[in-house]
C-alpha cells in the first residue's frame, strides 16, 4: 500500500516496519532546545551521561525565544546552563537576539523538506508548512536524541483536510486556519498527522503555510503538512544552498482515516473568542467589542509579510486612544528587514511599540501580559485563560488587528 | 535485565458494580497536591489516593502486581509521577483497553510496560488468583498455564527501553 507524507519521511529515517500505531526508532536530523526546558535537558544530560559528547554538535542547537532576552533571573540562569553546555560540547547558539526557534531553523536552512526535527518547543510543527517533520517533546526525550541521534516515535494515522474554493482579501490565511480550527474542534485531530490539499491550500504563500501549520497543535494534531509549492522550495534551497531538496507527496493510493472537505469560497474573517481557539465567529459578528491590547507576532503571525500588511493598513493613521498596539517580528531577520523598508517607522508613527525578536506575549511575557479585564486581541495560536494574563484574549488575523487598533473596539478589516 | 515474563495477582482496577472505570486521569492517579516529591519512594504511597474506591491501594499492593484497566487510561498531563508511582509500587506491567498518549510516552521513558487488550475478559480476569504475562508475545496465562487472552505484545523499542531500565538508562550504554 501507498505511504502517506508523514509514513514516507518516517520510512526514509528508520529501518522498521512503518504503519499507523507502530513504534519505531527515528533518526533525527536535527535537534534542538529552547530556553524554556532547554535547562532541564543539560541536566538530564548530565546526569544520565556524565562526561559524554551529544551525538553530533553540528545537528544540535539552543533557540532562545520564550523570554528573549531573560527578563527573569530564573530564566536567565537556565539560559545561561545552555550556553555553558554549548560550550562545552560545541553545539550553536542561537541567542536571545535570533527570535523564534522554529522560524530561526526555517530560514538558516536546518529545517528542510523531508527533514525529521524535534526539540522542546510544542510548535515545532510549524515546520510542516515546509513539508519538513517537526516535533515536540519533553525533556527527557529531548536528552536522549541529544546523546543518540534517534528517539522512538508511534507512527500516527493519517486524515486529509481538503480546502476547496477561494476566498478575497482582507480574508487571509489566518482566517482560513480558524476556519479548520473552528471546524474540526481541539481534538478533531487528534494524535494524527493531517494532510491539507485543495485549491485553497494551494494558494497560500509561504507565510500562509506556516500560519496554518503552526496551528495544528490547536486541532490536536501531531503536525500538518501543507502541498509542495515552487516558493517553499525556492526558499529552503536558497536558505540551505542545497539543490537536491526534494519535497514529500503522498503516494496516489497511500491511505486516510479520514477526509475532512471544508469549501472556504467567500470566507469571511474569523476570530476565536476565549476561552479557547476552537471557539471560532466571524468577526462580524462580535464587532464592537472594546479592546485594550493588541499583539502582532508569534510563530503563527510573526512574520515579515504579516506586520508590513499591519503596517500598510495603519500607514498614515494613529491606533485609537487607550489602546496599545505591541508588535514583535518573530525573527531578526524579518525585524531587520522592515526596519530597513521603513515598516517600523510606519508602525512607530502610528503609535504602535515595536520589540525586539522572540514569542511576544505567547510564553513569558516578553512583551506584556494583561491585567484583569483588559481585552487582549492576538495574532497569537492560543487564547487559554491565564496564558497571557488575567484579561481575555481573543485571536486573530493581522488584517484585524490592525482595524481593531484603528478604532479600538473589535474591527473585521472588511471595513477598511 | 529485567525479565520479558512476569508473574503477580491481577487487579481489576473497576468501580462498584465491576466494571473497569474508563478515563482515569493522571490526577486521579497522583493527585497534584503530591507534585513537588522528587523521590520515586515516596511516590508510591501516593497512587490511586484521588480515585474513588482505591485510596488505600498502595497499602494492598505487592511487588509484581499487574494492573488490568479501561479506556484512555492515564488521560491528562503530562506528569511522570503517574507512572513513577506503580513502578515504585512494583506493579510490573500495566493492561489496558487504550491509554492517554502521554501517559503511554511517559511509561515507555520509564520502563513501564503497558500493553494493549481492548477485548478485556474482565469475569474470567477476574477469577484468576495469579496471571502470567510474557511483555514479548502478549500471552496471558492463568496459574496452571491456561491461556487466558493474548494482549498486543509490547514493541520491539519498548521492550529494549524496557530491558535498560529507562530511555535515559539506554542512552547511557
Ligand atoms: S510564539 Fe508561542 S506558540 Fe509559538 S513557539 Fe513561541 S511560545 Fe510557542
Amino acid at each position: 500500500m501507498g505511504q502517506t507524507v508523514i509514513e514516507k519521511i518516517l520510512a526514509a529515517h528508520s529501518r522498521d516496519e512503518i504503519a499507523p500505531g507502530k513504534i519505531i526508532w527515528l533518526g533525527i536530523d536535527v535537534r534542538t532546545a529552547r530556553d524554556f526546558a532547554g535547562a532541564s535537558v543539560v541536566k538530564n544530560f548530565r546526569r544520565a551521561f556524565p562526561g559524554a559528547k551529544v551525538d553530533d554538535p553540528k545537528k544540535t542547537f539552543f533557540t532562545f525565544d520564550c523570554n528573549a532576552p531573560a527578563n527573569t533571573i530564573a530564566y536567565a540562569q537556565n539560559q545561561q546552563a545552555c550556553r555553558v553546555f554549548a560550550r562545552e560540547q560545541g553545539i550553536r547558539v542561537y541567542d536571545v537576539d535570533w527570535g523564534i526557534g522554529s522560524h530561526v531553523l526555517l530560514e538558516e536552512g536546518l529545517a528542510l523538506p523531508g527533514a525529521t526535527v524535534v526539540g522542546t518547543d510544542s510548535h515545532l510543527n510549524v515546520l510542516g508548512a515546509v513539508g519538513a517533520f517537526g516535533q515536540g517533546m519533553g525533556d527527557v526525550d529531548i536528552a536522549y536524541v541529544f546523546r543518540t541521534g534517534r528517539t522512538w516515535f508511534e507512527v500516527p494515522p493519517t486524515m486529509k483536510v481538503v480546502l476547496h474554493g477561494r476566498y478575497e482579501f482582507p480574508t487571509t490565511a489566518k482566517d482560513l486556519t480558524l476556519a479548520v480550527v473552528g471546524r474540526l474542534g481541539a481534538r478533531g485531530a487528534l494524535g494524527r498527522a493531517v494532510e491539507v490539499t485543495g485549491s485553497a491550500a494551494d494558494a497560500l504563500d509561504l507565510a500562509g503555510r506556516i500560519t496554518l501549520a503552526s496551528m495544528a497543535t490547536e486541532m490536536g494534531a501531531i503536525i500538518a503538512f501543507l502541498p509542495p509549492s515552487d516558493e517553499a522550495m525556492e526558499f529552503a534551497r536558497a536558505a540551505s544552498g542545497r539543490d537536491d531538496l526534494a519535497y514529500p507527496v503522498p503516494d496516489p493510493d497511500a491511505a486516510y482515516e479520514e477526509t475532512v472537505e471544508l469549501d472556504v469560497t467567500g470566507l469571511r474573517p474569523k476570530i476565536s473568542a476565549p476561552p479557547n481557539p476552537e471557539n471560532v465567529h466571524d468577526v462580524a459578528d462580535l464587532e464592537g467589542e472594546p479592546v485594550q491590547t493588541i499583539v502582532v507576532g508569534s510563530c503563527t503571525n510573526g512574520r515579515y509579510e504579516d506586520i508590513r500588511l499591519v503596517a500598510e493598513i495603519l500607514k498614515g493613521k494613529r491606533v485609537a486612544p487607550g489602546v496599545v498596539l505591541k508588535v514583535s517580528p518573530a525573527t531578526r531577520r524579518a525585524w531587520g528587514r522592515l526596519l530597513k523598508e521603513g515598516w517600523l517607522e510606519v508602525l512607530y508613527d502610528a503609535g504602535a511599540v515595536v520589540s525586539h525578536p522572540a514569542c511576544a506575549g505567547c510564553a513569558e511575557g516578553q512583551i506584556g501580559m494583561t491585567g484583569e479585564g483588559e481585552v487582549q486581541l492576538s495574532t497569537g495560536n492560543r487564547n487559554f485563560p491565564g496564558k497571557q494574563g488575567k484579561g481575555p484574549t481573543y485571536l486573530c488575523s493581522p488584517a484585524t488587528a490592525a482595524a481593531s487598533a484603528l478604532t479600538g473596539t473589535i474591527t473585521s478589516p472588511e471595513r477598511l | 535485565m529485567r525479565p520479558t515474563v512476569v508473574t503477580g495477582r491481577p487487579w481489576l482496577i473497576a468501580d462498584e458494580a465491576g466494571k473497569l472505570i474508563d478515563d482515569i486521569d493522571t490526577d486521579q492517579i497522583y493527585h497534584n497536591a503530591h507534585l513537588a516529591i522528587t523521590d520515586p519512594k515516596e511516590m508510591a504511597r501516593y497512587a490511586f489516593g484521588n480515585l474513588k474506591g482505591w485510596e488505600d491501594f498502595p497499602k494492598k499492593a505487592r511487588p509484581g502486581d499487574v494492573l488490568f484497566v479501561g479506556e484512555n487510561f492515564g488521560a491528562g498531563s503530562s506528569r511522570q509521577h503517574a507512572v513513577d508511582c506503580f513502578l515504585a509500587l512494583g506493579i510490573v506491567a500495566i493492561v489496558g483497553r487504550s491509554f492517554g498518549a502521554i501517559y503511554r510516552r511517559n511509561a515507555i521513558n520509564s520502563g513501564l510496560p503497558l500493553l494493549l487488550l481492548p477485548d478485556m475478559p474482565v469475569a474470567r480476569l477476574r477469577d484468576l488468583p495469579q496471571v502470567t504475562v510474557n511483555l514479548e508475545t502478549g500471552e496471558i496465562q492463568g496459574p496452571d498455564g491456561e491461556k487466558v487472552v493474548r494482549a498486543e505484545p509490547m514493541s520491539r523499542v519498548a521492550l529494549d527501553i524496557y530491558r535498560a531500565g529507562s530511555l535515559l538508562k539506554l542512552g547511557a550504554r
